[in-house]
């Protein structure tokens, strides 16, 4: 669990956080969302250390990360893995190595046993044959889905996605939703992610943190975020006449007054026979 | 008040890099790919320079000794002389602020503008130790070794040039070289090649580790970091004349 306590946060004369207290849970996946500028990223680093809060307090299962120095920081910075935006993979070492990288750094293992780890976590992100590319060589999804098998790689207790989905196209950003999802359960990891996609707001969000101007504007589940009266929250989130309609259907699921009968598996399973387009369609 | 600002960030960012390895194999292997890039990548255009210039030298030296009274073998001195306490430590260093200090700050830009840095930091790896510290041991080393390799170039180029347009022979040049010799110039030289080398590798290191934006301010953080090592180059070169000559 981690906890955040009156995180207030300013550059110069720029305030960026004002007061933020949260609590994000263990085995779920904690989500800070937000507009641009509403200072989620600077959160999200005052929490793994990047930045230093101006006042208040971040918590890692009751110990104080805020006031640790040195080698007690780096205790707990071990235990948290971090995927970037931009990947931020080693550009000089291929795939094998920049999961490997933290296996080398830390552990005493027997080369053998860590390529096993290495071919565990990226069979567990589907990258498999893909040892010996090196960054340059791979897509936008297979960049992101490399930085994922780096940061679980060590087993970590916390997670750190920021804005996992960005640039990539919507069946990729489900795999990745469903993989971080699927791992912060299968290991009990207190995942927080940054992002601006309200698809995985709806499907993987847990926890919501809502941001505005530096202030937790809402908080509350995904199954909330639906019925919430919260006006700025709603225009943030169901901006569009589409994502009006998207809330309304899912209201009308939630409430039970309709079903909801589409299989996401299915959708994500490559074999599944492709959907052939009606006659009329065809020309 | 920027300059008194970055000078103060340079110097804790020379304290930052003294802690304990988190794994010393890694650092080691680090270590070894400095040495390899700063060292052989940058060989190649050591050799060139020093041969040319040693060449250079020994036809121009001989252009301005046009008195009967001063012995051939003298060019040779003078030739030995310049070459190992100016053009070796000093033009070879300016050459090196270009090389090596350009990919230094401009590996270290790239990798901050793409998280790299970051990511490091988050895994709990003192990044000044894991990424600067071996590039300026690496630059110790390597870099005083390129030094003294640039002196036997320097006055190899100098005899092929005299023996080869017929200002000097052979035989006169090499017993030029061994008339008052000091050694002590040799010394001086390499005192010089250290200094230049902790400047060529940590200035760049500097700059390129806070880089702040994106492509055009690494572009930006790497001239600087050039023109900056340059300048504290030559301004080194006039103290450490001035001190110990």
């Amino acid at each position: 669990m981690i906890e955040v306590k009156n995180i207030k946060k300013s550059f110069g004369e720029k305030v960026v956080i004002e007061d933020v207290s949260a609590v994000m849970k263990a085995g779920q996946c904690n989500l800070i969302i937000g507009s641009s500028g509403s200072g989620k990223t600077v959160l999200q680093k005052c929490m793994v250390g990047l930045f230093e809060p101006d006042e208040g307090e971040v918590l890692y299962d009751g110990q104080n990360f805020t006031e640790m120095k040195g080698q007690e920081k780096t205790e707990i910075r071990k235990e948290i893995g971090m995927l970037f935006q931009g990947s931020a993979l080693f550009d000089s070492l291929n795939v094998q190595e920049n999961v490997m990288f933290p296996l080398n750094m830390f552990t005493k293992d027997s080369y053998k046993k860590k390529l096993e780890r290495v071919n565990e976590v990226l069979a567990r992100v589907n990258l498999v044959d893909a040892n010996k590319k090196f960054p340059a060589e791979l897509s936008g999804g297979m960049k992101k889905r490399v930085a994922l098998a780096r940061a679980v790689v060590l087993n970590p207790k916390y997670l750190f996605c920021d804005e996992p989905n960005s640039g990539l196209d919507p069946l990729t950003s489900l795999v990745i939703d469903k993989l971080i999802k699927e791992i912060t359960v299968e290991y009990n990891i207190t995942t927080v992610i940054n992002t601006h996609d309200m698809n995985s707001v709806m499907e993987i969000g847990n926890y919501i943190l809502y941001m505005y101007m530096g202030n937790k504007e809402w908080e509350g589940t995904n199954k909330e975020i639906i019925f919430s009266k919260n006006q700025r929250l709603n225009d943030f989130i169901f901006a569009s006449e589409f994502l009006q309609d998207a809330k309304d259907m899912r209201m009308l699921e939630e409430t039970g007054k309709i079903s909801n009968n589409r299989n996401m598996e299915e959708l994500m399973d490559k074999n599944a026979p492709t959907l052939v387009p009606p006659p009329d369609e065809e020309n | 008040m920027t300059i008194f600002n970055d000078i103060g960030r340079y110097l804790l960012m020379l304290k930052g890099m003294f802690s304990k390895p988190e794994n010393g194999k890694m650092y080691w292997k680090e270590f070894i790919h400095q040495c390899t890039e700063i060292g052989f990548g940058s060989l190649g255009i050591v050799a060139i320079i020093s041969v040319f210039i040693g060449a250079v030298s020994t036809i121009q030296t001989a252009y301005q000794l046009v008195s009967p009274l001063i012995p051939p073998s003298t060019i040779a001195q003078i030739v030995r002389d310049t070459v190992i306490l100016e053009f070796a430590p000093t033009l070879v260093s300016i050459v090196l602020a270009g090389v090596a200090g350009s990919r230094i700050a401009s590996e270290l830009g790239n990798m901050r503008v793409s998280e790299q840095i970051d990511a490091l930091e988050i895994m709990g790896i003192n990044t000044k130790t894991y990424l600067i510290l071996p590039k300026i041991v690496a630059a110790l080393l390597m870099i005083p070794l390129l030094v003294v390799i640039a002196m036997c170039l320097g006055i190899l180029g100098g005899r092929l040039a005299g023996t080869a347009s017929g200002i000097i022979s052979g035989s006169i040049f090499d017993k030029g070289l061994l008339e008052f010799f000091v050694p002590y110039n040799v010394i001086f030289a390499l005192i010089k090649a250290y200094v230049f080398s902790f400047i060529i590798a940590s200035i760049p290191a500097f700059y390129g580790y806070y880089v702040k934006g994106g492509a055009l301010e690494i572009g930006r953080a790497s001239t600087k970091a050039v023109v900056v090592s340059c300048i504290l180059i030559l301004f080194a070169d006039y103290i450490l004349s001035a001190l110990l000559l």
